[in-house]
C-alpha cells in the first residue's frame, strides 16, 4: 500500500466529522428527552402501581416507592423520624405525637427511655428506606377477578378474527382479481364506511339484536357483524394481492384448480404478512373495544371484557390508586408485547392503509 | 365497469364477474345488514316515539324529535358546541405533536432510529382505558407527577389551589389533550412514512437556492406530505365527532366540570341507552353524522387549495 492512499484527514475535515458528530449527539440526546417526557405517564404508573396506598395518596410521599421505617419499643411499633438534636441529627421513633412537643425513644438507646423534644413532630422527615410493593400485582388481579376479564376478551379476540380474517382475505381477493359491474362505486362505498360514523347505524341495530334477536346480555351481538369482514382489513390485504404477480394463479387454473382452490394454495400462501397484520390490527380492536361490550352486556356485567371491567374497578377502588394503576398496567402487558415482538409486520401495515389512500 | 358494459360481456367474462360478486359477497351482505338497513332504519325510527321498553306504543310524531332536537333542546346545541370546542384545540395539538415527532425521527442526524419510532409509537399500543386511567393519576393535582414537574419551574401547581387539571373547566380539555397524545402513533408513523418518500434531490435544489431548514420545512416538506397531513385531518375529525371514551371512564358521562365534557357522544349515549328513547336517539345519530358530512365536504372542498397531489398535472 503507498503512502500517499493513507494520508491524514485535512484540518478542515477532522473539523467537520466532528461538527458533524456534534450535531448527532444534540439530536439524538434531544429526543431522548422528549421521549422520557412522552414515557413520563408510564413511569409513573410503574413505579405508583408498587407503591402502599398511603404513598400513592400521600402527596409528601417521595417519588419512588418507600416505606417508614418503624422501631419496635415496648411491645408496639412507631415509625422513625429524623430529629435535630444537641448532638446533631438522631433516628428517633416517635411514640407519643403531641402538638407542641413529642415523646421520643432513641433507637440505639431504647433503654434511656422516653424523650420530650420541643417542637412540632410534622415538620420532622420519617427514615424511609426502598421499598418495592410487588404484592399490589396479585392483589389487583385477583380483585378484578383478572382471569375472567382474560377468558371473555381473548374468546372475543380469536373468534372475530378468524371470522373477519377469512371474510376479509375473500372480499379483498373478489376486489383484487375479478371484473363485475359496478366495481369501482361499489369500493367507494367500502371505503366511506370507515369515515362512517357508528352511531347513525346503532340505534336500529341495538334495538334489532335487544328486542327481535334478545340477544341483550351475550356476545352474539358483538361476534356476528365481524363475520362480515371490515373495509380496512379489505383494503390492506386488496393492495397486497394486486402486488402478487397473476402467474402462479394462471398456471394453477390451466392446472384445473378452481378459484376457491386458487385462493387458498396459491395467494393465501403469498399473503402470510398481510395476513399478520390484519390479525393484529384486529386483535388490538377486540382487546380495546368498549362501546359494544357497555352497551350490549349491560345486564351481564359477568362477561365484562377487560376495558369494561377495569373501568368499573376505577369507579370502585378509587381510593387504592395503586390497584387501579397496577390492574392497568396488567391489562396492557400482552399488547405491548406482542407488538414489540411483530413491530415490524405491524408498523408496514399501518403506512400501507394510511398513505396509499 | 357499468351497466352498458354488461350486454357487451363474453360468456367467460359473465362468470368470471359472477365469482368476483361470489367472493365480495360476505362484505356486500354485512354492509346491506349493518350498514344500510339501520342507517335507513335510524332515519325511519327518528320519526317515531318510543323506548326499547314498549316497541308496541311507538307512536307515529312527524318530525316533532328534530324540532325538538333542533330548535327546543339547548343540549344538543350544547353537545356540538362542547365537541367542536374540544376538537379546536385537541385535534390541531395532537396532528402538530405527530408532525413534529415525524420530523424528529426522519432527522438524518438521529441515532437508533427504529428504537426511538418503536418507542414513540409504544403508548399508541397501550390499551385505551388504561391510559385513561394512568393519565388520570397523572393529572392528579395532589400526587401527579404532572404538576410536580411543573413545580421544578417554580411554578406552584401541586395542592387545592394548583393546578387542577380534571376540575377546573379551564384546563379540562387540555388535560384531555393530553391523553389524546397517547393515540398519536399512526399518525405520527404515516407522517414519517411520507416524509421518506419525499425525493432527496428536492431539499439538495433548495439548500442550492439558500433555503434554511425553515424554508424547506415551509416550501417542500409540507406541500409534499399534505394528502397525508389531509388523511390524518379527516380521520381525526370523524374521531372526534365519536369523541366518548375518555369522558365516559372518566367521570360517568356527567359533564363534569360545569357541564364541560357533555360531548355529542356523550349525550346520544344518556338519550338512546340511558333513556332507551330510541325515536330520538336516532335523529340525534343522523344529526351527528350530517355534521360529519357537511365537515367532510367542507374539507375535501377546501383540499383544493392546500393538498398537493403530485400525480396531478396542473391544469
Amino acid at each position: 500500500m503507498s503512502a500517499l492512499a493513507k494520508r491524514q484527514p485535512t484540518e478542515w475535515e477532522t473539523a467537520k466529522r466532528r461538527r458533524t458528530l456534534l450535531i448527532r449527539a444534540g439530536i439524538t440526546l434531544f429526543a431522548v428527552v422528549i421521549l422520557s417526557v412522552y414515557l413520563l405517564p408510564l413511569t409513573f404508573g410503574v413505579v405508583t402501581s408498587v407503591k402502599t396506598q398511603e404513598q400513592a395518596s400521600d402527596s409528601r410521599a417521595p417519588i419512588l416507592p418507600a416505606d417508614t421505617l418503624q422501631f419496635e419499643y415496648e411491645g408496639e411499633l412507631y415509625d422513625i423520624y429524623n430529629v435535630p438534636t444537641e448532638d446533631g441529627m438522631q433516628q428517633w421513633a416517635l411514640v407519643d405525637a403531641g402538638r407542641r412537643s413529642s415523646e421520643f425513644v432513641d433507637t440505639a438507646h431504647p433503654e434511656a427511655g422516653l424523650i420530650e423534644w420541643e417542637g412540632s413532630w410534622r415538620t420532622l422527615d420519617p427514615v424511609r428506606e426502598l421499598a418495592v410493593h410487588t404484592e399490589n400485582y396479585p392483589e389487583a388481579w385477583d380483585t378484578i377477578d383478572f382471569p375472567r376479564l382474560l377468558l371473555f376478551t381473548m374468546m372475543y379476540s380469536v373468534v372475530t378474527m378468524i371470522g373477519t380474517l377469512v371474510a376479509s382475505s375473500l372480499v379483498a381477493y373478489g376486489f383484487a382479481r375479478f371484473d363485475f359491474p359496478f366495481k369501482n362505486a361499489l369500493f367507494i362505498v367500502l371505503m366511506s364506511t370507515i369515515i362512517l360514523p357508528p352511531a347513525v347505524t346503532l340505534v336500529p341495530t341495538y334495538a334489532f339484536f335487544i328486542n327481535v334477536l334478545k340477544w341483550g346480555g351475550t356476545w352474539w351481538p358483538l361476534i356476528v357483524p365481524q363475520m362480515f369482514g371490515n373495509a380496512y382489513n379489505i383494503f390492506l390485504l386488496r393492495q397486497y394481492f394486486l402486488t402478487i404477480p397473476r402467474e402462479m394463479e394462471e398456471a394453477a387454473m390451466i392446472d384445473g384448480a378452481g378459484p376457491l382452490r386458487t385462493f387458498l394454495s396459491v395467494i393465501l400462501p403469498q399473503a402470510v404478512p398481510a395476513l399478520t397484520a390484519v390479525s393484529l390490527f384486529h386483535f388490538f380492536f377486540a382487546w380495546n373495544d368498549f362501546f359494544g361490550p357497555l352497551i350490549y352486556l349491560a345486564g351481564n356485567r359477568q362477561q365484562n371484557p377487560i376495558t369494561v371491567g377495569l373501568t368499573e374497578f376505577n369507579g370502585l377502588y378509587s381510593s387504592q390508586p395503586q390497584l387501579i394503576l397496577a390492574a392497568s398496567i396488567i391489562s396492557m402487558v400482552l399488547p405491548l408485547a406482542i407488538f414489540f415482538l411483530a413491530q415490524r409486520v405491524f408498523l408496514q401495515g399501518i403506512v400501507v392503509t394510511g398513505v396509499e389512500k | 365497469m357499468g351497466l352498458k358494459y354488461l350486454r357487451t360481456m363474453t360468456p367467460m367474462e359473465r362468470r368470471r364477474a359472477w365469482l368476483g360478486l361470489m367472493f365480495i359477497s360476505p362484505w356486500l351482505i354485512g354492509f346491506l345488514l349493518f350498514y344500510l338497513a339501520p342507517m335507513i332504519a335510524s332515519l325511519v325510527f327518528s320519526v317515531f316515539d318510543f323506548t326499547l321498553g314498549a316497541p308496541d306504543q311507538a307512536q307515529f310524531v312527524g318530525l316533532a324529535n328534530w324540532n325538538r332536537m333542533l330548535l327546543e333542546d339547548s343540549n344538543t346545541w350544547e353537545a356540538l358546541s362542547v365537541t367542536l370546542q374540544f376538537g379546536m384545540i385537541s385535534l390541531p395539538i395532537g396532528m402538530v405533536s405527530a408532525f413534529l415527532l415525524a420530523v424528529l425521527l426522519n432527522s438524518k442526524h438521529l441515532m437508533g432510529k427504529n428504537i426511538f419510532r418503536t418507542l414513540f409509537y409504544a403508548p399508541t399500543m397501550i390499551p385505551l382505558i388504561a391510559a385513561i386511567l394512568i393519565w388520570s393519576q397523572v393529572l392528579n393535582p395532589h400526587t401527579g407527577w404532572l404538576n410536580r414537574l411543573i413545580e421544578l419551574f417554580g411554578i406552584q401547581a401541586v395542592g387545592q389551589d394548583g393546578l387542577r387539571w380534571l376540575d377546573d373547566p379551564n384546563l379540562i380539555y387540555i388535560a384531555y389533550t393530553f391523553i389524546g397524545l397517547y393515540g398519536i402513533g399512526n399518525a405520527m408513523l404515516i407522517n414519517l412514512a411520507s416524509l421518506q418518500g419525499v425525493p432527496t434531490e428536492y431539499y439538495e435544489a433548495a439548500a442550492l437556492d439558500g433555503a434554511g431548514w425553515w424554508g424547506q420545512l415551509r416550501r417542500i416538506t409540507l406541500p409534499m406530505i399534505s394528502p397525508v397531513l389531509f388523511y390524518n385531518l379527516i380521520t381525526g375529525m370523524v374521531g372526534m365527532l365519536q369523541y366518548f371514551i375518555v369522558p365516559w371512564v372518566l367521570n360517568r358521562g356527567s359533564g363534569y366540570p360545569e357541564g364541560t365534557t357533555n360531548f355529542f357522544m356523550v349525550y346520544f349515549y344518556k338519550q338512546a341507552f340511558t333513556f332507551q328513547n330510541m325515536g330520538y336517539g336516532a335523529a340525534l345519530a343522523w344529526f351527528i353524522f350530517c355534521v360529519g358530512l357537511i365537515l367532510t365536504v367542507f374539507l375535501f372542498s377546501s383540499s383544493r387549495y392546500w393538498v398537493y397531489y403530485a400525480g396531478e398535472g396542473q391544469a
